[in-house]
């Protein structure tokens, strides 16, 4: 049976005579893709305005992770990038508190609503990354938290019976802290990155800038830049995902030039020239977070929240996961072959 | 919903009610997939209400009457409105109802249904797969023409209805409705309605939880089946040509809310409820469809003792299945490999025996060829020996004679003198 052109009369006739064959499903033509001229306005363009709506009304999930030694200021940032108590350290953190032996992973989520958008925010905490004094293989305990969420969400993808919209807990955006030593990478930021690149959306930051001049600042970008090349270590954005010329010349802007981002966090406000803004206090002067010729701060929100958020999610979920699903379905997870199995084996080798 | 987070609020802009934005931008570069599926009998006007539909003239063939079986023919179109790009493909059914027995019309048509869903799930299925560029061929809403007879649904209406609207989101129309009067149509349209009610068959409903939308969403569906008129032609009209249909006694404009329920069926099914068909066929009909074959295929969320079957254990049965599967196919296969060497051996043992005995019976003739030619040879050396035999006997006579000869010349001389 065929989906083709229109038989002719005869043979319609001809073709009744012979006899029929038991329908097989129509196989869909390949699209031809021809080109239709509208003559007139018709609406299609209103489908954006009906998208918009249906994911306001739906809400966004975002799941943004923070690794790096204790002291560099994540949690501060965080707050700073969301403008609000998400992290850790306003939970109930105790300055007090003792650095936990082993890295552990907090994660704590909030909803959060702007311009009738609702996000639920979750901010996962890595405590204890990078604090021994033997700091071997400490990113393995975040890669199985980052793995297990994929796990969990690729269960309830292969259920028959599925939720109409699977709760997504997989970390979306890693920030990486960079000590402002000024020199290099240590050691343990390359292993970290180098193993976590695969297998989530890292983006490297300069924790503490205000402790960096100018010149220090961007030598010291290069160095790193220069460092994160040699060792093969693919951030985010990565190269090989840039989907067409125009976010590839975007991206590389970034890439090339912004990347990594000398950041400052602060949750304080202060009057500065008869304006309230976020900054830190110091007897040399007031830093002002959100001022560009102060610190990179502005240039890191506006990245990840106001126009690569829902390409962190999309790369997310369409590379990394798909990766992680892939590798996860080939394997046999470890099973003993059956020995049923080899028996068989053996009798149909010719 | 929110789980037991806690909400908090913002002391400052931070600019995520940007994200619908960043969604919005990342799906026109990716541009749009529609898909209709036009169900009427020939020549009820499907051709004439997707042209009028898209303001513009796709190149259809026209189809006759005669053909044997339902058949469909799908083709897709690339439209742009300002940044907006859809890939359209329009399903037609052609020679639905036209077969004198059409028990089996609506078969083909639910089959296709089923095939595009199973496209999709074997494409979710794979190991290595690209959803996000996955050419979308799933229905997203089915067209239905009643024939406009004024009386109530075909048998035939409500068969193929039923075996779709589980399967499909379905707008029923009333094709070529300017045959219609006022007064009439609106008593059809109650009647349709009602048999619709009364046989179960679920149609689409526009959505009414929207605000926006949730007023004329509701109005609209007071409206169904929506009475249309299509047209691929124009007629001028003051100083504007319109889609219309001219006859002696008026001219039917298709725009024209008071003639045809056209606008209403555009507005419905392209401005305010696109979207919403899309993602009821994925979020509703698919899943159902996959539920359906998943079972099928053997797999469960709970094993027999209701207990969750883990993904682990789910693959590794449906593997050890298939395997079990492909040594069965293995061993039919080297079976009929087997067979046919087998085959192939007698037929060549046969060729060789008839060569051989060809062989001994060109044997058999130059042997008594052979025997002949010796014979001959025989009798001929017979010949020459007795020729030799007369010749030597014919010497020896000759020379004999000539000795005794001259004696009798001699006296003969004397006496003849």
């Amino acid at each position: 049976s065929c989906a083709g052109p229109v038989e002719s009369k005869t043979e319609a006739a001809m073709s009744e005579l012979v006899p029929e064959s038991r329908q097989k499903p129509v196989v869909p033509m390949k699209p031809m893709g021809i080109n239709a001229n509208l003559l007139g306005y018709i609406g299609i363009d209103t489908i954006i305005e009906q998208m918009r709506k249906k994911t306001m009304k739906t809400g966004f999930d975002f799941n943004i992770m923070v690794v790096g030694q204790s002291g560099l200021g994540k949690s501060t940032l965080v707050n700073t990038l969301f403008k609000s108590q998400v992290s850790r350290k306003s939970s109930g953190w105790n300055r007090e508190e003792k650095i936990p032996k082993t890295v552990e992973i907090k994660a704590i989520g909030h909803v959060i609503e702007e311009g009738g958008v609702k996000m639920k925010l979750t901010v996962i905490d890595t405590p204890g990354f990078g604090d021994q004094i033997n700091n071997e293989n400490c990113w393995e305990p975040i890669e199985k938290y980052i793995n297990e969420q994929y796990e969990k969400f690729l269960k309830e993808e292969v259920n028959i019976a599925r939720k109409k919209r699977i709760p997504d807990t997989r970390v979306h955006c890693c920030l990486y802290f960079i000590s402002p030593t000024g020199h290099s990478l240590r050691p343990l930021d390359l292993e970290f990155m180098k193993h976590l690149s695969k297998v989530v959306n890292i983006i490297p930051v300069i924790a503490k800038a205000d402790t960096m001049t100018l010149e220090e600042k961007t030598e010291f970008k290069q160095r790193v830049r220069k460092e994160l090349e040699v060792n093969g270590i693919e951030f985010y954005p990565q190269k090989e995902f840039d989907e067409d010329l125009e976010d590839k010349t975007e991206n590389d802007k970034i890439r090339q030039e912004s990347m990594p981002f000398a950041v400052v966090g602060s949750d304080k406000e202060y009057q500065v020239n008869g304006k309230r803004v976020l900054g830190r206090k110091t007897p040399w002067g007031i830093i002002e977070v959100e001022n560009l010729t102060h610190c990179e701060f502005a240039l890191l929100r506006d990245f990840v929240i106001r126009t690569h958020l829902q390409d962190l999610k999309e790369v997310t979920h369409n590379i990394h996961y798909e990766t992680y699903r892939a590798k996860r379905l080939n394997d046999n997870g470890g099973l003993p072959p059956m020995a049923v199995e080899t028996e068989e084996n053996h009798e149909s080798n010719l | 919903q929110n789980h037991g987070y806690r909400t908090l609020s913002l002391s400052g802009h931070v600019g995520f009610g940007s994200l619908p934005e960043q969604l919005v931008k990342k799906s026109i570069k990716q541009g749009f997939c529609f898909n209709i599926l036009c169900i009427g009998e020939t020549g009820i006007g499907k051709s004439a209400l997707i042209n009028s539909l898209f303001n513009t003239n796709f190149d259809d063939p026209v189809s006759t009457h005669f053909l044997p079986r339902v058949q469909l023919r799908a083709q897709t179109y690339e439209l742009q409105e300002s940044n907006v790009l859809l890939k359209l493909t329009v399903v037609d059914t052609v020679g639905f109802g036209d077969q004198i027995n059409r028990e089996h019309s609506y078969q083909p048509i639910v089959d296709y249904v089923d095939a595009q869903f199973e496209a999709y799930l074997q494409e979710e299925l794979k190991i290595n797969r690209s959803l996000f560029s996955y050419h979308d061929t799933r229905i997203h809403v089915c067209i239905y023409f009643i024939s406009p007879t004024g009386h109530s649904l075909k048998t035939l209406d409500l068969l193929t209805m039923k075996s779709l609207d589980s399967k499909v989101n379905i707008i029923p129309i009333i094709g070529k409705a300017d045959g219609i009067s006022k007064t009439e149509l609106q008593n059809f349209k109650n009647k349709i309605m009602s048999e619709l009610v009364s046989n179960g068959v679920q149609i689409y409903q526009f959505p009414a939880d929207d605000e926006t939308f949730s007023e004329i969403n509701t109005i609209m569906n007071g409206y169904l089946p929506f009475a249309v008129v299509g047209s691929t032609k124009e007629v001028k009209i003051g100083n504007k040509m319109v889609r219309a249909r001219q006859y002696p006694w008026g001219i039917v404009q298709v725009e024209n809310e008071n003639h045809c329920d056209f606008v209403k069926l555009r507005k419905m099914l392209i401005c305010t409820n696109m979207e919403d068909l899309r993602e009821q066929t994925h979020a509703r009909h698919y899943e159902l469809y996959r539920r359906c074959r998943l079972e099928e295929m053997g797999f469960t969320d709970t094993g027999p003792e209701s207990k969750p079957v883990s993904l682990q254990e789910a693959y590794e049965a449906k593997r050890h299945e298939l395997y079990l599967e492909l040594q069965r196919k293995e061993e039919k296969m080297r079976q009929q490999f087997v067979q046919r060497v087998k085959e192939k051996e007698t037929i060549l043992k046969e060729a060789e025996q008839q060569i051989q005995t060809k062989f001994e019976h060109h044997m058999l003739m130059h042997q008594e060829v052979k025997q002949k030619l010796e014979k001959k040879k025989k009798v001929l050396e017979n010949e020459i020996a007795l020729f030799i035999e007369k010749k030597a006997n014919a010497e020896l006579l000759r020379s004999q004679a000539s000795v005794s000869t001259p004696v009798v010349t001699l006296k003969r001389d004397k006496d003849g003198k």
